[in-house]
This record gives structure tokens, sequence and C-alpha cells, in this order.
């Protein structure tokens, strides 16, 4: 086993893992990035539309106030309004920050950065490239981490637990994907950045290293997962063919003029939100979709027509180029001709580590901390588009401050030696186990469980029965082998086994909280309790690992919004009038 | 399109750094299947340690990229039904094999770390004000920075692939790198010295063939490497000298030149 020493261990190397190693490092700290693939593929270069912020360079009437309002509302006012505080009125400097980090946006006429419209914005917010602002956050990050002095990266590294020692972390023990080799790193402060859990659902547009690492070692290091039952189905994803069934279709589709069809080409957002339309919230649009097709009036593979033919091909190839590319090369379909099938698809994890607002600080594990998709507070009950880029940018930034002033103030304490060896040998158990069940069979079991009884229309009848089968589910995971050969050296069977291990506790924590929310709110939406009930406005639900082992769902109460910003969240804003017309 | 069968054969190299071979697998296809398809269906039904490297599969990471009937490209972006019923995957050739169709890329950052960073000038670095471009200018690094790493231009580069000098050239991968930075409205570093020596642009003889495989469609050659094969010209060429140089018959002073900006 190799032995690594550093001050901040950053775990995962998306926009908050980058973001956080930079700040560390910036501050001081030795920094080690893990990541599970190579530097610059994570999940975050998937991200199309742009990042949200204030700037106010389109609409003048934009600010923060605006942004917080808007972030509260679609959030169903489950947010920790710290967050979405901080958010709104940070987002501006981090993504001017990153242009003077060299990142490159689209222009307005007078040279500033151009913002485009997204769903339930009150105004043009998304600082944006094309629809591939994701890629351009990653490229400018990795650049600039990569030329910092004090940050070492390991790549194809996975981690398989967090080690702690009296309440606070102590290191980690990862394997590396080449060789198979273990490595243990020893550390004064964790920041996770590891992203969501998309992948334990058969549908999503996640990519597969989306198995909720983060969140399941954090949980079982006595972290508390809060929020799990909010996932967020993002309306448009491609149907078909088969083959690409999930993959998304960015909402800047919608945001450049997209409209939504059924069958009978009637543009049915008018019937589930008359104002907005299009532009309305995803958990209302994604729902729109779903229930169209519910009622008989889907396209011929199960969705809704998304149209922007009414724009010029020229428009269409230089606002959305990579769309473009997408369904021509995988769909055969050219979208400046023809309407685009679309469905919805998971998307993003609004649930994840329960942390302190102004430094990703987790409750309950000293040392550890968390940005980005794995970490909860932000966006509630259900995340607005552009929301998640400048999240990674702005928490990332203060939870890697925040490791980096935590990391010299503590000795390093001694791990527990035994703990180490009993997880050495389950992570090796699947090798052993030449007889045992493929976990790739059983990673395909567990999205159906996911897709069949916790989607996007939820009872408790559905739901138990879910977790039922989940729980079957748990204990042969447990004994699972590698599927076939037992080598360690990269062995995607064995790779396959632990990602598994993690889903599980993932899917556990949504079904067991999706359960105990008995209301409609957001992205959660209970066909036994379809309205908002008030009382439950106060309530998160948290997992968190029982002394018995196993885990149990308590309450939290909802931090109480500050009444000058209630009065943010109620007081209506001017409407936006486009002066810039394309 | 053409009809489909309903299975193909799918012939995968495995092997590692010493030795390896084609492996045939009979693969179910349904409508609308990519490579990657292909390959992850062996990998969970009939060879559960294949090693192969993906992401997004959505032709947005570039983690995917192979030799697929002997062409340098994406599995994700590559449908089956673009070809018969007998498919070849080989991993890329010019980088080593680690295991199956992974490939140890690792060179690839070692050199993107000897290209300095994004650098404005000390006004813009400290300016208070939010910055003005143009868009015609941004979109001209735009063009650049589509690049997903793929890293299957540096597997077609015959300086690379055949001639084996990733002593002498950087690879089309990065000069498109230091394009994006040398013609970025704000960037004001000079990178010539560093493509005239260690980059080694004057190695690319232009045959273009790794604008031909971007599967983001970037016009390396043509927008990035000749361009810079001109500024670096440029540096080092100077007309009034070379007419005092010819007319002294003995070399100029030298001076060291401002940044040109072709």
């Amino acid at each position: 086993m190799d032995l690594v020493e550093t001050d901040v261990l950053v775990i995962g190397a998306g926009g908050a893992g980058m973001r956080g190693a930079i700040a560390a490092a910036e501050a001081g700290a030795r920094t080690t990035v893990i990541c599970k693939s190579l530097l610059g593929k994570a999940h975050t270069v998937m991200a199309e539309g742009g990042m949200a912020a204030a700037l106010a360079n389109v609409a003048h009437l934009d600010s923060w106030e605006a942004h917080f309002a808007d972030t509260m509302k679609g959030g169903k006012l489950l947010n920790n309004w710290r967050n979405a505080y901080i958010h709104a009125t940070e987002a501006p400097e981090r993504v001017l920050e990153l242009e003077r980090w060299g990142a490159v946006f689209d222009r307005t006429g007078p040279g500033y950065i151009h913002q485009r419209p997204f769903g339930a914005h009150t105004y043009p917010r998304l600082a944006h490239i094309g629809d591939r602002t994701g890629l351009e956050l990653i490229r400018t990050l990795q650049d600039r981490l990569v030329h910092r002095e004090n940050i070492d990266v390991h790549m194809e590294v996975t981690v398989f637990k967090l080690l702690t020692a009296g309440g606070r972390v102590t290191g980690a023990l990862a394997y590396r994907r080449a060789d198979g080799e273990l490595v243990h790193y020893r550390c004064r402060a964790i920041l996770l950045a590891t992203g969501g859990a998309g992948k334990i659902y058969r549908v999503t547009s996640n990519s597969w290293e989306s198995t909720g690492d983060g969140s399941a070692l954090a949980y079982e290091a006595g972290g508390i997962l809060q929020d799990c039952e909010m996932v967020q189905f993002h309306p448009t994803g491609m149907v078909w063919p088969p083959g690409v069934r999930g993959i998304l279709v960015t909402e800047g589709v919608r945001g450049e003029g997209g409209v939504l069809k059924n069958k009978e080409g009637e543009r049915f957002m008018e019937r589930y939100d008359h104002e907005r339309m299009e532009l309305s919230s995803r958990d209302i649009v994604a729902r729109a979709i779903h229930s169209e097709v519910q009622a008989g009036r889907g396209t011929p593979h199960g969705g809704a027509f998304l149209d922007i033919t009414h724009k010029s091909a020229d428009f269409i190839k230089r606002k959305l180029p990579s769309m473009h590319e997408q369904f021509l090369k995988l769909a055969h379909v050219d979208i400046t001709r023809e309407p685009m099938e679309v469905a919805p698809t998971v998307h993003y994890w609004m649930g994840g580590l329960r942390v302190d607002a102004d430094t990703g600080a987790a409750d309950g594990v000293s040392g550890l901390f968390a940005a980005g998709e794995v970490a909860c507070g932000l966006h509630g009950a259900n995340r607005l588009g552009g929301n998640s880029l400048s999240d990674l940018l702005v928490f990332g930034k203060r939870a890697g401050e925040a490791a980096a002033a935590f990391a010299p103030g503590g000795r390093r304490a001694r791990e527990d030696k035994a703990a180490v060896d009993q997880a050495v040998s389950e992570l090796l158990g699947p090798l052993q186990r030449r007889g045992g069940e493929s976990p790739y069979k059983l990673m395909g079991e567990l999205q159906d469980v996911m897709t069949k009884h916790c989607g996007i229309q939820r009872d408790e009848e559905t739901l138990k029965a879910g977790l039922e089968k989940l729980i079957e589910l748990k204990e042969r995971v447990a004994v699972c082998g590698t599927g076939g050969p037992t080598g360690r050296a990269f062995n995607p069977g064995w790779h396959t086994a632990q990602d598994v291990r993690m889903m599980v506790v993932n899917a556990e924590a949504v079904l067991r909280s999706a359960i105990e929310r008995r209301e409609s709110r957001g992205a959660h939406s209970r066909t036994d309790f379809p309205k908002l009930e008030p009382h439950f406005e106060k309530v998160h639900f948290v997992a968190l690992r029982g002394k018995d082992g196993e885990m149990r769902i308590e309450q939290r109460e909802v931090e109480p919004v500050p009444y000058n910003l209630t009065e943010l969240i109620s007081q209506s804003y001017e409407k936006y009038t486009p002066e810039e017309v394309e | 399109m053409s009809s489909r069968t309903p299975a193909i054969n799918l012939r995968v190299w495995r092997g590692n750094a010493e030795h390896g071979d084609l492996v045939d697998f009979r693969v179910p296809v349904r409508e609308g299947m990519v490579v990657l398809d292909a390959v992850l269906w062996v990998q969970a039904n009939a060879a559960a340690d294949l090693a192969v490297r993906w992401n997004c599969k959505a032709a947005k990471c570039g983690s995917c990229s192979a030799e697929i009937n002997g062409f340098p490209r994406l599995m994700c972006k590559t449908p089956l039904d673009e070809y018969g019923d007998v498919i070849t995957v080989r991993p890329m050739r010019t980088f080593p094999v680690i295991k199956d169709l992974v490939t140890d890329v690792s060179w690839n950052y070692e050199v993107n770390k000897k290209i300095p960073e994004f650098t404005p000038s000390e006004a813009d670095a400290s300016s208070g004000e939010a910055w003005t471009m143009q868009q015609e200018d941004v979109e001209r690094v735009a063009e650049f920075r589509k690049c997903i790493e793929c890293f299957l231009c540096q597997d077609v580069c015959h300086v690379l692939r055949d001639h084996d000098r990733k002593d002498a050239y950087y690879g089309p991968r990065f000069m498109i790198r230091v394009a994006s930075l040398e013609m970025h409205p704000k960037d004001v570093l000079d990178r010539r010295p560093l493509l005239k020596g260690e980059g080694g642009v004057g190695m690319c003889n232009i045959t273009k063939c790794c604008q031909e495989v971007c599967p983001e469609h970037i016009h390396i050659t043509d927008n990035a490497i000749i361009p810079l094969k001109e500024r670096v010209v440029d540096m080092s060429f100077d007309p009034v000298l070379a007419i005092a140089r010819r007319l002294r018959r003995r070399p100029g002073p030298s001076q060291p030149s401002p940044k040109g900006r072709a």
C-alpha cells in the first residue's frame, strides 16, 4: 500500500473540487486532488446552458435580490437561506474571476458577458459560451490548477473509505485503477466534491462516475444526508433511439425560444404554467411532460416534441452547436428542420451531505468539508438551471479556504488500524468471491428498482415495495463478485462492485426520505399527497447511521429566513422585456 | 440507414503492455446503438474485466477514444449502423497500452503543464472594471476551446504516431491550446519562442490528418497551426534587418521583439 501525506485532500475534480483545490492551495495548504477519471473529464463538462449570476449585463433590472428570490421560490423554500444569499451575492464575482483566469464567454453588443434566459429566472442571467459552458469552466480551472505549485493531482484513483479517529478525519483509503494498488492518504482536512448519484436511475443524464461516492463515504463516516428525496428530473432528455435515452437536451433550447408540443400539436405548457410556459421551473415542466405522456398525448416514443425550427438554421447552429451535432449524429435528426423528441431524465440531486452554509463543513464529522452537488443546502426542493455552475465556484472556493484554514490547527490523529484492515478486506472481497453475483447485474437491478419505485410520481405503497427490494439487494451487493476475472489491474468488474456499494447507500437514503415526506414539494411529487403541506416547509428529513449500523431517518428544522430577506422573496419584480432581439 | 442484423461481431483488442490480440464477441444490436454501447454490453455480459475508459457517453468529455476499423474516433459518437457486421476496436496506437482499450495518456498532461498559463496585462489584471471583448474576437479562440481533449489528433499525428517524436513536438492538441492563449484578446504573453523551440511547431508538415479526426470539427491545422507557424516566422524574420544583413554581409544586432499580433 502506498502512503501519501498532504494537508488538504480534495476528492473529486469537477468544478467544485478544482475551485476548492485552487482556493486551498492559494491559502497555502499542500493540496492533493484525487479524481476517479482523467483530469478534465468530470461530469461538469456536460453542463451546457450556463452559470447564473446577477451581472445585470442584459437585463439591467437584475440584482442579487432577484436572484436570491428566484432561487428560494424555485426551491420551494426548502433551501438553506444562507446558501442562497451567499450564492446570489457572490456568483457575479466568481464569474468575473473565471474570466480573469482565461475563460471566454459570449458577449453583448458593448462587449460585456452575455446572459441568456433560463427557466424560473426572472431575468436573463446565465453567462455562457454557446452550449458548452461546463467545458469552459472545467478547462479554465484545470489550466489554473496544473500551474499551481502546491497541488498534486492523482488521476484514476477511487476512494473507498474515509478514515476517522475521535470524530475527525485522518485520511482516506483508495485504489488506483491502472494497477489496482491501494493508496493510503493521510491528511488534515478533506474536501468532498464527488458530485451526485444520478446513476442510481436507469435513465439519467449523468456520467458513470455519478454513483454518489462522496455522500456514501461521508454517511459511513458519521455524516448526515439531507433532503435525499429531492431528485431532479430534467424535463428534456433524449428518448430515441434507445441507445441514447437520457442524454441531456439543454434547457438552453427553451431559453433560446424552443417550444414544447404534444402529439396533437398543442403547446401544452399553457395548461401547466400559463405565465412562464416552457421557461417554468424544471419540476413543473418535467411533470407536465410526464402527465401528457400518461394521458396518451405523448410522441411515438413516449415523450414530447421540442421544436425550435421557427428560428433560422444559422441562429440554431450558432447558439446551440452541440445540440445540433448531438441530434444529427446520434438520432439522425436535423433540429433546424425537425422537432426533437424529449422526455424527463434524472439530472441532479438537490439532497446530499448536510453542511454549514458558510464553510461547507460537514455536520457531525470534524475536518470534513463538501461543495457542489454532493453538498446539500442551496437548491432546496428544486434547482434552477444555471445555479449549479455558480454553486461550484462560490462554494468550492469557500470550502477550499475553510479546509485550508482548518488543516494546520489540528494534529494529525492516528488512524484506527483495525478499521483500515477491515476496509481493505471489504474492498478486496469481490476479488475473492469467485462465484459471487455480477456487479453489473446488481447495478441494473438497483437502477430498475429506483426507476420503477421512486420515479417522477411517487406513492407510499410503491416506495415501500421499492425499499423492500432494495434491502434485499443490499445483502446481495455485500457478497457480490466481480462478474468474472479477479485480477486487480484495471478491472472494471471489481470497480463496479465498489460503485454499486456506494449506490445502495444513496438509493436507500432517497427511498427512506421519500417515504417520510408525505406531501408534494418541488421535485418530490406524491400522488397520495398531491398538495404542498405548509408544516413540511419547516422540515428537512435527514438520513444517518444509527448505532445498530442501520439507516435512520430524523427531522431537522429548516433554518428560518430572516425577516428582511422574506420580504425579498414575497415582493414582485418588474417583468423583463427583451431589449435585444436576435 | 442500412437494414440491421440482430447482432454484430465485435472484435476487441485485449491485452496489456506486453502482448495482446483481437477477441471476437457476438453482440446483440438495438436501434441507435453506438460502438461504446456494444463494448459496455461485452463488459456486462461476456468479459467483466474488459478495460475501457468512458464517462459521459454524450461526446462531451473525450474519454472513449479508440481506433474503430482503423480510424481514430470516439466510441460514444460512432453508431454501429455506419459499419457492416464486423467492427474492430483497438486502443489508440500512439500511447502505451495499460490494458485492453485503455492507454497511458499521461504524457499529454505533462505537456500541458509546460505551456505558460493565461496571462493578462498588468492593467487588465488590476482593473476593477469588468472586461469588454468583442464577440468576433471571442469566437476565434472559442473554436479552440471546444477541444474535449480526446487526444485523437495526437493519436493520428504522424510526428507522434509514426516517428514517436514526443520529445520534439507537443502535438496538435497543444498547438490549439497555445493558439487559444496567443489569440485570446486579453493575453499578453509571447509563447512563440516556446513554439519554435520545445513546442516544435516546425515539425508539423500540414497533412491535416488531425483536423480530419477531430470530433469537435476544430480546424486545427488551418486556424491554429498554420497561423502559429506564421507568427513564429514573423518573430525571427524581419525584412528590414534581412536587407541590412545582405548589404553588410554580417548578422544584424539581435533585438528582443515585442509580441506580434498577426
